[in-house]
């Protein structure tokens, strides 16, 4: 059956399987994630209540840096050997592949948070005064958000010059309302201030706004030469 | 349509200088902030000429999308490259008015900011006319019209949310308006709107020149079998 | 029998540089095509028109009755210079993943079927990247059969190739002609094709400049 479910599952499972074999890209993903963690504990080491009020920003700043380093490569595999013409060419519904690549990243940065929210946890003496249940809902969506469009405009780079900074040049743009609504959250849940719930719905929304437009386009994208 | 040119380029000048009069003589002079409140004549209908040009880019970027006509490419194209222009005023002018006014050059509110990330957006946009491979240019500068043009009802929700939670000054004032003023600001839009469609004009004539030198010299290199063989600015064949 | 491949005044430039200025031909079915020329005469330009790679600028191209390109791709093959392939999948893995692409049934099956007739053994599990040049080739060609399309689109499939291995590909070309399937080969090894080939067609700065049924033909007319 070749429905797109199938297929992007087919495409996922692939990805997966190559990068647990060679850990190139997971590797120096983690590497890098740990060493931002780091700098910024070096660079902004305040009191536990100021770093309350800032972890919010903190955090998603490092996980978008983290994210373009995995966005970046999102393509990389694919551009060898030109395996994309070898997709173009076969009637394998574009949006399998690029449903199967969001997944992928999402994974990815999902893996990274898990490994860097520890450490920032431990850096800034973070606790959640706020209900906590909810960050992980914040984490999923605000991550959604950066991987749908990370990885539409990593596919449109490919037929740009200067491919590793076109893709953030492209993204923090059009991410800014969704980043705006990841921080606040954040910072929301852990002074326990105020309300996370409009931020939620908003990054729900931009969720589902860029993902329809996302699978809208993306055949047009592939298919440009 | 050439005589039309001239004409509007005579009206715009005279608009302009009318406009430019009453915004810096003719205009009460403001309560509370003086004579710095004259840059409003400036700072506000450039935002609103900025919005109404990006707006013409996504009815253009979409029409691209749909009928691949290359004369919605062009008004894309310029209707990004004035809007930013007019962008880049309101950027400017808020600060110098803010600075005198409230002792801050930057303040978050809800249209500086949207015309910050609106600047961010389109000067992307700019930016990837600039380095995609031109085949591929109208195609992917006009989906990425598309996605900054969904981004903006969230952006102005994200930014308005967020004032609510962290008030700050408002960079031209709430509230009402003095009907003097609202007919000095209504005039220097008018002037602004006429300026606008004079440059966007020229340079729609400049894109379509030089797309018709491209048009013609390929052409020549598909009837010339030698040019074939010689110019080769990509790899092919 | 209508031809299985139409291309009426196909014009393409990129930019300034026009790689094909007007080519019209069309290519019947049972039938193996070489298709000659030098460097830039737009012979890759042409196959990944064929290929739905390349929009044409102007001028249009009908496959199996359809300028839908997209429609039949199922039926189509290509094969490129770049292998096309994942150089981190065992030849087995990769040919999978494609089968999937095409919907294949039987997928397994299918896929030694198309590793055995290259030559190639289905059970080695080698990454297709440690393959040597001319291996890799094969697996390439192997993965443009899977789906066992009725037109071939190969572009330079004997290069990098040791004679044995290029004259065995050519024999199984001829067979797959045999059953029916239309074979369009761009190449400069001439000679590999010669005896095998129905058609030579030649090609220079972007356009067909002569059809001979043989090598020798050509050669006379120069």
């Amino acid at each position: 059956m070749n429905t797109i479910a199938s297929l992007t599952r087919a495409t996922l499972a692939k990805d997966l399987r190559l990068e647990w074999r060679s850990k190139d890209a997971i590797n120096s993903m983690l590497f890098f994630s740990l060493l931002v963690v780091v700098i910024f504990s070096f660079s902004f080491d305040p009191t536990a209540e100021e770093s309350r009020q800032i972890a919010g920003g903190l955090v998603w700043v490092a996980f978008l840096f983290a994210a373009v380093v995995a966005l970046n490569q999102t393509w990389a595999r694919e551009m060898r050997n030109q395996v994309l013409d070898a997709y173009r060419v076969s009637p394998a519904p574009p949006n399998a592949l690029f449903l199967a690549k969001v997944l992928g990243n999402f994974i990815f940065v999902t893996v990274l948070q898990a490994l860097m929210t520890p450490l920032f946890i431990v850096f800034y003496n973070l606790r959640a005064l706020g209900p906590a249940y909810q960050l992980p809902i914040v984490a999923a969506l605000g991550t959604w958000a950066l991987v749908v469009n990370g990885t539409f405009f990593a596919a449109m780079s490919l037929r740009t010059r200067s491919r590793e900074i076109m893709l953030p040049l492209l993204l923090f743009p059009i991410s800014i309302p969704a980043l705006l609504a990841m921080v606040e959250a954040t910072g929301a849940i852990l002074t326990g201030e105020f309300s996370a719930k409009f931020w939620i719905v908003l990054l729900a929304a931009y969720d589902v706004v860029f993902t329809i437009a996302s699978l809208f386009l993306f055949g047009f994208v592939l298919q440009a030469e | 349509m050439k005589r039309v040119f001239p004409i509007l380029a005579v009206l715009t000048a005279g608009l302009l200088s009318y406009a430019l009069y009453e915004a810096l003589v003719a205009a009460p002079t403001e309560q509370t902030m003086g004579d710095v409140q004259r840059i409003f004549y400036y700072h506000v209908p450039s935002a609103w000429t900025a919005f109404i040009l990006f707006f013409v880019n996504f009815f253009a970027s979409i029409a691209y999308l749909i009928w691949r006509n290359t004369k919605a490419d062009m008004v894309a194209l310029v209707t990004a490259e004035v809007g930013v222009i007019f962008c880049t005023v309101v950027l400017v002018t808020g600060p110098i008015w803010a600075r005198p006014v409230w002792g801050i050059w930057w303040t978050w509110d809800l249209r500086l900011t949207l015309t910050l990330v609106l600047w961010l957006i389109y000067v992307s946009y700019l930016v990837l006319r600039r380095f995609s491979s031109s085949g591929q240019t109208p195609l992917l500068a006009a989906v990425l019209a598309v996605f900054g043009a969904l981004d903006v009802p969230l952006v102005y929700f994200s930014i308005w949310f967020f004032r609510t939670q962290h008030p700050q000054p408002v960079v031209g004032g709430g509230g009402s308006i003095d009907p003097r003023m609202l007919h000095v600001l209504l005039i220097n839009w008018l002037a602004f709107s006429c300026f606008a469609a004079l440059v966007c004009w020229s340079r729609y004539r400049l894109e379509a020149l030089r797309r018709e030198v491209d048009e013609t010299l390929a052409l020549e290199a598909l009837l010339d079998p030698s040019q074939a063989k010689t110019s080769r600015s990509r790899s092919a064949g | 029998m209508p031809p299985a491949v139409v291309v009426t005044d196909l014009v393409k430039q990129f930019g300034r540089f026009a790689a094909l200025r007007g080519v019209s031909c069309d290519f019947a079915p049972s039938r193996l095509y070489a298709v000659l020329g030098d460097n830039g005469a737009g012979k890759t330009t042409l196959l990944r028109a064929m290929a739905g790679l390349t929009p044409p600028t102007q001028g249009s191209i009908s496959m199996l009755g359809t300028t839908d390109l997209r429609s039949v791709c199922g039926q189509v093959g290509y094969m490129a210079h770049p292998s096309l392939l994942y150089d981190e999948m065992s030849g087995m893995e990769n040919l999978r993943y494609f089968a999937r692409l095409y919907d294949v049934n039987t997928k397994d099956q299918r896929c030694a079927d198309a590793i055995r007739a290259v030559k190639l053994d289905p059970s080695l599990t080698r990454p297709v990247g440690q393959y040597s040049q001319g291996m890799r080739q094969r697996m390439s060609l192997a993965r443009a059969l899977l789906n066992d399309p009725k037109i071939l689109l190969l572009d330079e499939p004997f290069s990098n190739i040791d004679m044995r291995s290029a004259r065995e590909m050519v024999s199984l070309l001829t067979g797959l002609r045999d059953a029916g399937k239309t074979i369009i080969v761009v190449t400069h090894q001439a000679s590999l094709l010669e005896g095998a080939a129905d058609e030579f067609v030649w090609m220079e700065a972007g356009q067909i400049v002569s059809r001979t049924p043989d090598l020798a033909a050509r050669m006379e007319a120069r």
